[in-house]
């Protein structure tokens, strides 16, 4: 059963990880715009007509 | 839309411009290189060939109305003062030698189109790193090398493109925004431990893992120990802060028994892993944080493009035409002395109270007084800063700085200190007070009640009723309930500043209305002519001559007659007095009564400011007739009054004169009050008075003479008809469209505060199974684990959906 300390510590290293991803995404300013990128994301090779916002 | 793509198939009965889409002149402009595409004006096409000669066309192709019309603006310096040491020192973010950043504000852009061209502004100025984006707060983020460009040429590309940013004095010194973060990291951290613990909790609620608990139990709650502290040190903390702060100022708000709550759920989990008696209410705990930090972000949730914190340096601009002996130069609107002489051009706004030295003045204060009509002013008179001249450029003598204005002391007074105005006395902080003492009360009771009996019993059953007592669900309530109203009214073009403002809304009992540019509407007026008949002649060879000129009053006189090609000759414009010329050799004479010879009526002896909104008109010897213009009131305007004047008492505070006085009393009703001839600072004393009598009071105005009025007003709404123009600093923005639905969304705000009042109801149950449990100390973790998220969970979708119900009956 000693297993399960192995276990649930490698279950809260990928759990910190991905609090870490989110912590970072909210440091690169990404839940601060969440439209432009949606917009950007279809410029380049094909341009799309987007709606007016 | 012609572009670079094949030319239009379908022969359109009127070329459109390649660049704005307007219908061109009978005669378009043309490029030589490409003569399939056709232009409006000059403004348009030299943006189009700026584009084209960067192969940019695509801007063309990603929206179909990505150009708009290129309003000619072209004064030589008037991006000068972007080269001023201090200016960039205040716009910059950051600096150095070869790199440069900062925002810009572009209240222009709309499309896709916009941020595809804005982002690729480095093709067209090589000095440009790079630049970004936020649609939604409308920004541009620039960098640029100092060293292959300047500040000044940035700007002025954007400008030549047609997205000339906005830059104000509230630019200058102003700190780049940053978002609240704080809260999305408490949050993500809550999460976090809420979603780990709950794990690490299971084993403790099922028989079937009774081994399990007993062997690792001790484990699980450390580790849950551990994941729970830095929920309390970083995710809780806003909780503890707010308490702190209410209790400083001898007050209890509603976060007070929130940490309180929090902090004998963390002590008795604590305690529990500690002596090792239980696994703790870790999960609770967390839990609890987390869904009330979900309640905080539904609060904060807001506009981000609306700005409600405008002062009037968001109007003034940044520099201004400094007139020394030798030169003219372009200073900072700061650095203005008493004494400098400045120049202020056409469509420019007066930065300082000055004296006018020379040309001839036609101010329009209708932003700063609510004067409808342009005032005229001439050499040695004082004219008072906002205001914005119209016609010739003048030169005026700067009489106090800045900031010792007129306009400008109002923001002096003390009710723009205040921060924070009118949150404290929400129903959820009331509510949370009786909640403490009750709490408080209880808690002593199930401890009078225990300890005789079982010492044990009785400190398990007052930290759970403390526990249970924490108004979780109750502290959900009102954001989620006034979160949906604010996004209902979103949705009908009222922009409310936070989900606080639909309580005072609701609330209030008092509407109090400004009248030029609020209950009127200053894009159209509507003209009456007075006097002897004219013959349908004179009145095209009166239309001829005004149009001639560029007086605002002539233009509008102009949009109201038939348009015609009568030929005007020797056509001369008396400054001050009036127009003159010889239309198929008819003397016409436009202008003041004097001017055109009109005799003096009673009518001429009333104020000045009245006689203003009067144009007088003569052909030849004929009699004189005058041209008299009206307010046009808003169109739902007495429907919207008489929805009201059955709920609310109303009244009216102009800054105008009172011409308008008899019409205004047949659409209030005998009941209202009506003052005029207000300045900014009484206006803003008439709230006071108010407020000061005990009732809420809800402003709609739309001007800087408004300002003062929606500060100190419980619910300012500064009117404007579109978005990105200036607003003074309020608590809501409804888009002038939506005039019409003003009744029925102040009801709907009321319907709000019901739904609230529903919802406290529903989390009172929760708490009264809580505490009946918790007295009889059988409150366990487990029933903490299940009444918790049951009771959270279900305010909120109670709460939306009831607003969402009352939003469905009003029919909005």
């Amino acid at each position: 059963m000693t297993i399960i300390f192995l276990l649930i510590g490698i279950s809260l290293c990928v759990a910190l990880t991905f609090l870490g991803a989110f912590l970072w995404a909210v440091r690169s300013g990404q839940y601060e715009d969440d439209y432009t990128p949606s917009v950007r994301v279809l410029f380049d090779d094909e341009a799309t007509p987007d709606e007016t916002a | 839309m012609p572009t670079l793509a094949p030319a239009p198939a379908l022969p359109l009965p009127r070329t459109a411009c390649a660049h704005c889409g307007d219908a061109c002149p009978d005669e378009p402009i043309k490029l030589t290189q490409e003569p399939a595409l056709s232009f409006c004006c000059q403004g348009c096409r030299a943006v189009y060939e700026l584009l084209a000669a960067s192969n940019l066309c695509t801007y063309y192709r990603l929206d179909e109305h990505a150009g708009q019309k290129v309003l000619a603006v072209e004064l030589p310096g008037r991006f000068d003062y972007l080269d001023s040491e201090s200016v960039q020192a205040q716009l910059l973010a950051f600096r150095s030698p070869t790199l440069a950043r900062l925002t810009l504000s572009i209240p222009q852009m709309h499309c896709a189109s916009c941020i595809w061209l804005l982002e690729n502004l480095f093709k067209l100025n090589a000095g440009i790193t790079a630049s970004r984006v936020n649609f939604l707060r409308k920004e541009l983020s620039i960098s640029y090398q100092p060293e292959a460009t300047s500040l000044k040429e940035v700007v002025k590309l954007l400008a030549a493109i047609n997205y000339e940013p906005q830059i104000t004095l509230a630019e200058l010194g102003a700190q780049p925004h940053r978002g609240n973060r704080l809260l999305y990291y408490q949050l993500g951290v809550a999460a976090f431990a809420f979603g780990n613990v709950m794990l690490l909790a299971l084993p403790k609620y099922f028989s079937f893992t009774q081994q399990l608990q007993s062997t690792f139990g001790r484990f699980f709650g450390w580790l849950s120990l551990l994941l729970a502290l830095p929920v309390l040190l970083l995710s809780a903390r806003g909780f503890y802060q707010s308490a702190w702060q209410g209790l400083r100022q001898r007050y209890i708000n509603l976060d007070f028994p929130i940490s309180l709550g929090l902090t004998a759920l963390f002590v008795t989990s604590v305690f529990e892993v500690v002596t090792q008696r239980g696994p703790g209410y870790f999960d609770s705990f967390t839990g609890l944080v987390f869904f009330m930090l979900i309640g905080k972000w539904v609060q904060q949730r807001s506009y981000d493009a609306l700005r409600f914190d405008r002062d009037f340096a968001s109007y003034f601009p940044v520099a201004v035409t400094l007139l020394t002996k030798a030169s003219e130069q372009s200073v900072s609107v700061k650095e203005l002395k008493a004494g400098q002489r400045i120049r202020v051009r056409h469509q420019e706004i007066i930065p300082a109270d000055a004296i006018l030295l020379r040309g001839q003045g036609q101010i329009d204060y209708s932003f700063v007084s609510g004067e409808s009509v342009p005032v005229a002013k001439a050499a040695g008179e004082t004219v008072y800063a906002g205001g914005r001249q119209m016609g010739e450029a003048v030169e005026l003598e700067v009489v106090r700085e800045v900031s010792q204005g007129y306009l400008t002391q109002l923001w002096n007074n003390p009710a723009f200190q205040k921060e924070e105005k009118a949150s404290l006395e929400t129903y959820a902080n009331n509510v949370g007070r009786y909640f403490v003492a009750l709490t408080l009360l209880l808690a002593l009771g199930a401890v009078a009640y225990w300890y005789p009996r079982d010492p044990h019993m009785a400190l398990r059953a007052f930290t759970s009723v403390l526990v249970i007592a924490c108004p979780c669900a109750l502290s959900l309530a009102t954001p989620f309930a006034l979160g949906a109203a604010l996004r209902v009214l979103g949705r009908h073009k009222f922009y409310l500043k936070n989900s606080a403002v639909v309580e005072t809304l609701g609330r209030a009992d008092t509407l109090v209305f400004d009248k030029t540019g609020t209950l009127t509407d200053v894009k159209r007026s509507a003209v009456e002519y007075v006097g002897p008949a004219l013959f349908p002649s004179h009145e095209e060879a009166v239309a001829a001559v005004v149009r001639h000129s560029t007086h605002p009053l002539s233009q509008r006189l102009a949009a109201e007659l038939p348009a015609n090609a009568l030929a005007v000759t020797d056509f001369a414009e008396v400054p001050g007095q009036g127009l003159r010329g010889f239309v198929g050799g008819r003397e016409v004479r436009v202008g003041s009564a004097a001017f055109v010879g009109a005799a003096p009526t009673t009518e001429n002896s009333e104020p000045a400011a009245a006689l203003q909104s009067k144009v007088f008109v003569r052909v030849e010897d004929g009699p004189a007739g005058c041209y008299v213009f009206r307010n046009v009131y808003r169109n739902d305007l007495r429907s919207v009054l008489s929805a009201l004047g059955q709920h609310y008492r109303l009244a009216v505070l102009s800054g105008d004169n009172d011409a308008e006085a008899a019409r205004l009393r047949g659409l209030f009703g005998p009941h209202a009050e009506l003052h005029f001839h207000q300045t900014p600072g009484q206006k803003l004393d008439y709230i006071a008075r108010l407020k000061q009598q005990g009732r809420t009071v809800v402003m709609v105005g739309d001007g800087l003479n408004d300002a003062g009025a929606l500060q100190q007003a419980d619910a300012g709404i500064a009117l404007t008809d579109t978005l990105s123009n200036f607003s003074p600093a309020c608590d809501g923005i409804l888009e002038a469209g939506s005039f019409g639905q003003l009744a029925t969304t102040l009801h709907f705000s009321k319907d709000c505060l019901h739904v609230v009042l529903a919802t406290f109801v529903l989390s009172f149950c929760y708490n009264g199974i809580g505490l009946g449990l918790a007295v009889q100390g059988k409150f366990t973790p487990i029933v903490s684990a299940i009444l918790m998220p049951i009771s959270s969970l279900s305010v909120m979708v109670f709460a939306t959906l009831l607003v969402r119900l009352a939003a469905w009956r009003r029919g909005l």
